[in-house]
């Protein structure tokens, strides 16, 4: 479980099958903003368990954390992950 | 995968073989199904979203309730978000030298239940790249064009949450009335590719 303000890291991960967890994401530093409680986990729903559900979390990454220098040293990007997509970072 | 559009032959040739799988399973009929995308075309319109942004303009404890809990508020004026999909709303207000902007990048999940269907430039591949990576001149080439010192917030709808910028209130309306506000908001200035 992770909590609003904790350091995460996406894990790097590519998968074969359906994940919500967009490339550009992959392997990047962010922060927790929300906690979203417990929703329904798609990538596992999309392999046929339908009852699978996962603690998923709003996470803010500054732009250029994502993009590199010359990205707009004032933007952010928040996207809705899965908890195991995440893990802590310093 | 990106999506590739097939032709709409194809598709509709699709949608068909899928109705036609679900009568025959007796899940719905092609009847009932028209039915339900009527009811729901005829309920999901940007008048829901102005209805929630004029009330948040003229009164703060709405406000408050809206950003806090955007399901609970669109209840309190008779619109139930989970309706057609379990999703929840988050309202996010641009504000002085803040503004947002909703995308996702995955699909095209939009707050449907209150902006109507989505324009196709929403669902386009470019819109969809480009407003995580340089938000700036998408806005601008919308002819949205924000000073260099406003933090811009581009919210990827990945998950079950559906996003819906509150925008600010335009400056000179503080004697119009809550009717004549939502006439003012616009469905691109609640997804933030657009100010009121």
């Amino acid at each position: 479980m992770f909590s609003v303000g904790d350091r995460v890291r996406t894990r790097l991960r590519n998968p074969a099958g359906h994940t919500r967890l967009p490339r550009y994401l992959v392997g990047r530093s962010g922060r927790i903003d929300t906690v979203l409680g417990t929703l329904p986990f798609s990538d596992r729903r999309a392999a046929g368990v339908r009852s699978a559900k996962e603690t998923a979390y709003t996470v803010r990454f500054a732009a250029e954390d994502v993009f590199g220098g010359d990205a707009d040293p004032r933007g952010s990007i928040c996207a809705d992950l899965f908890e195991s997509y995440l893990e802590a970072s310093e | 995968m990106s999506h590739v559009h097939e032709s709409s032959a194809g598709a509709s040739n699709r949608v068909k073989a899928l109705v036609a799988a679900f009568e025959a399973a007796n899940v719905f009929t092609e009847r009932e199904l028209d039915a339900a995308v009527e009811a729901f075309l005829a309920s999901a319109q940007p008048a829901n979203g102005a209805l929630l942004v004029a009330r948040a303009w003229v009164d703060g404890a709405f406000r408050a309730r809206l950003l806090a809990d955007g399901n609970a508020a669109a209840a309190e004026l008779g619109i139930d978000l989970a309706r057609w999909a379990p999703v929840k709303l988050r309202v996010v207000a641009n504000e002085p030298g803040r503004h947002n902007l909703i995308v996702c990048t995955l699909c095209s999940c939009y707050p449907l239940a209150l902006l109507g269907p989505s324009p196709s430039w929403y669902k386009s591949n470019a819109y969809r790249s480009r407003a995580v990576r340089d938000p700036r001149s998408v806005l601008a080439e919308f002819g949205t064009t924000l000073s260099d010192d406003t933090e811009i917030t581009v919210w990827d709808s990945t998950a079950e949450v559906r996003y819906m910028v509150l925008p600010q209130r335009p400056a000179g309306t503080e004697n119009a009335s809550e009717e004549e506000l939502r006439a003012l908001v616009t469905r691109n200035g609640m997804i933030g590719t657009a100010l009121v």
